[in-house]
């Protein structure tokens, strides 16, 4: 399931958080390195990246914890760069929740609405509409320390909802909860954001979060945005090496541009022993060094065969990993080199191979994806 | 010895040894200073009547004289020092929190390097000697002291001020005497602190002065309760700093028990008084536990 949502800017609207030009540095250290990015209301962006890619110190520079070194932040038009925290239209679910362990939850989600004046019974009501949404009624009473986790992470949502904030910022939100209340609080999440309208700039450093959340997706290395784009997108058209090898398994290999049309390249690949045939052109100059990633579900495998003389290997089955809902093989060609094919179990008395069969390996001209850095 | 049963020894030894102390050198004195205040003064060594006695017919003959207390309970001047103690100790409390906590609060918040740097310097006092730092106080505010000789000088005072044997004397020296037994549990609890509370509360609209009294405050409940316990506790008995910097009139309950037993060598006076400052004293802080474990329940 994605929540795939035209972005309001795709649709021509403005953007509704702007980031210029944004960097950060500690000390000589830059953390987050001219971020540009436009963000559309309603939107679920998620920020993905290995750990200490400046995910954290980007959201908490919307936040308004850190001052960036450079650039600016625009929210609905507004320049919030300077903005302290506690005058922007902005709320933030942290990492590690961060509830006051002083107060009951129905305290804790009320305070943000106390520090604004609201009346008492409007914050009584709004409270309880809050948590009957994260389906905490009757949980009012209790303090954090008396809840468990999961709830713990509900309660923090409905802390950072209940002042329907412009855009609510998510600290790798579900990071403790287990791998089936995970996946079922992800639905929430987005039916909940679909319900609310509210925009949401998630944190994550788990790609099938990223990919089940998102309606777009901006993939950060060291500081740096390098692709922005829908879960589609970021899987099947990755810009780099990088994004390519990060979001989900692929099989990457260097080769040399020998042919190269508007409608088709050909591509010399050593490790593969064979001629790669794709279906449609490469920006990159001929000759140039490329790389061909070919993920491991795009690869077909069969005993006899198949026709043609491109996209076509023979090899030797090394590995076998049987995963339920699809097969994972490891073949080997003559040369050496290992690919990764992964085969969907359609039915269940289907032929599988095994270890040590010999195979031909095939993939149609549109599969692979080309990328030049 | 088996393993197990060698643990099990070593476990209650480490429990008891703690006891044991108490016992020895709180709970036995303890008793003595309780049967010198039932009984009498007699011209003897020491100068008490015994309250236990094996006369002749094998009769043994218990004594109380529960005259020492009906005499401290029956003379104001006693009641009064009583509620000096109590004052003067309560109002010192105070002034040590409201000073310890900004110190506690900026150690706590220094840069690493800085916050042992300050730590050390609130525990460098304890390097000399109590009584010598009250004593420097008497040089610092006598009549040709420092203090006065700086404001001299400044032109803020034509003669010499009256600073010593005051009343201002001895806030002074209780304040600086017993400030680190504030800011150490006071370090503790700020320290202890998840700043991200505070990040939280900032996020949720809350300016920072309301979010040191909404989050930071009620989190640190405990260091002020400790610290302030710390303070006013041997700040009530406190003997030295009224007699060296107090004046006459700061008629301190520990000031009195010495003169009890010093001066008048009414020994059974002196103990019924410290008695009845322990129990007061006790009861104080066993009032406070209740109130401290009823608020964590809740
Ligand atoms: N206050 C700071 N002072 C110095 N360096 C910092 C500070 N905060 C973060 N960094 C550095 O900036 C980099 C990015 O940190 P950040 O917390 O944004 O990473 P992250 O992408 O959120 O990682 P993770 O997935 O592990 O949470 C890290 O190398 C970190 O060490
Ligand atoms: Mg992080």
């Amino acid at each position: 399931m994605n929540a795939v949502q035209t972005p309001a800017a795709a649709r021509g609207g403005a953007p509704y958080v702007r980031l210029e030009g944004l960097t950060k540095r500690f000390g000589d250290f830059v953390a987050v390195r001219q971020v540009s990015l436009d963000i559309a209301r309603g939107e679920i962006f998620c920020l993905l990246g290995a750990s200490g890619c400046g995910k954290t110190t980007l959201l908490r520079m919307l936040a308004g914890f850190e001052t960036p070194t450079e650039g600016s932040i625009w929210i609905d038009g507004v320049d919030v760069t300077h903005v302290p925290p506690y005058e922007r239209p902005v709320n933030m679910m942290f990492q590690s929740y961060a509830l006051f362990p002083h107060m009951t939850v129905a305290q804790n989600v009320a305070f943000g609405l106390r520090q604004d004046g609201t009346a008492k019974s409007e914050i009584d009501g709004r409270v309880h509409e809050m948590l009957a949404m994260v389906q905490l009624d009757g949980y009012d009473k209790r303090k954090p320390h008396q809840l468990s986790g999961g709830q713990r992470q509900r309660v923090a949502l409905a802390r950072a909802l209940v002042k329907r904030p412009k855009l609510l910022l998510l600290d790798e939100p579900l990071g403790a909860l287990d791998k089936k209340l995970r996946e079922r609080t992800q639905f929430e999440l987005v039916s909940l954001q679909e319900r609310l309208g509210v925009t949401f700039v998630i944190v994550t450093h788990d790609q099938e979060e990223a990919m089940t959340l998102a309606s777009r997706i901006g993939v950060m290395r060291a500081g740096e945005i390098l692709q922005v784009g829908t879960p589609t997108d970021i899987y099947e058209f990755p810009g780099s090496r990088f994004v390519a090898d990060f979001i989900g398994s692929v099989n990457m290999v260097e080769g040399r541009l020998v042919e190269d049309e508007p409608d088709h390249v050909r591509i010399q690949c050593e490790q593969l022993g064979c001629m790669v045939y794709v279906d449609h052109g490469v920006s990159a100059p001929p000759d140039a060094p490329v790389a061909v990633a070919i993920r491991p579900e795009k690869i077909q495998l069969s005993r006899e065969q198949p026709p043609g003389t491109d996209n076509l290997l023979a090899g030797r089955v090394t590995g076998v990993a049987y995963l339920g809902d699809a097969t994972r093989y490891l073949v080997q060609l003559p040369n050496g080199f290992q690919l990764r094919v992964t085969a969907p179990n359609v039915s269940r008395r289907e032929e599988r191979f095994e270890q040590d069969d010999a195979v031909w390996l095939s993939w149609h001209p549109s599969s692979p994806v080309v990328v030049t850095r | 010895m088996k393993p197990a049963a060698a643990s099990r020894l070593g476990r209650w030894g480490v429990i008891a040894l703690p006891y044991l102390w108490l016992t020895i050198f709180f709970l036995v004195p303890f008793l003595i200073v309780l049967k010198i205040s039932f009984s009498n003064v007699q011209l003897s060594m020491p100068p008490v009547e015994p309250v236990l006695t094996w006369g002749q017919d094998h009769v043994m003959q218990l004594r109380l004289h529960f005259s020492n207390f009906a005499f401290v309970f029956g003379d104001r001047l006693y009641i009064e020092a009583f509620l000096d103690s109590l004052l003067i100790a309560a109002v010192s409390t105070v002034i040590a929190l409201l000073i310890g906590y900004p110190m506690a609060y900026g150690i706590a918040r220094a840069p690493g390097a800085w916050r042992n740097v300050l730590f050390l310097l609130v525990v460098l006092p304890f390097f000399t000697s109590f009584l010598l730092r009250v004593y420097a106080w008497m040089g610092l505010l006598g009549r040709a002291g420092p203090v006065n000789g700086l404001l001299l000088k400044l032109g803020l005072i034509h003669e010499p001020l009256q600073l010593l044997q005051t009343e201002f004397a001895v806030y002074l020296g209780m304040v600086y005497s017993y400030l680190p037994f504030m800011v150490l549990p006071l370090y503790s609890a700020i320290e202890k602190l998840d700043l991200t509370l505070l990040e939280a509360a900032a996020d949720l609209g809350c300016r920072p002065t309301k979010a040191f009294f909404t989050v930071t405050l009620p989190l640190t409940r405990e260091g002020i309760f400790a610290g302030c316990l710390l303070v006013f506790i041997p700040a009530v008995g406190e003997y030295v700093i009224p007699a060296l910097l107090g004046g006459p009139d700061t008629l301190m309950i520990g000031r009195v028990v010495w003169d009890e037993f010093f001066g008048n060598r009414d020994w059974p006076v002196a103990s019924a008084l410290a008695i009845v400052l322990l129990v007061l004293l006790s009861g104080f802080v066993l009032l406070l536990q209740y109130v401290q474990s009823r608020e964590r329940e809740a």
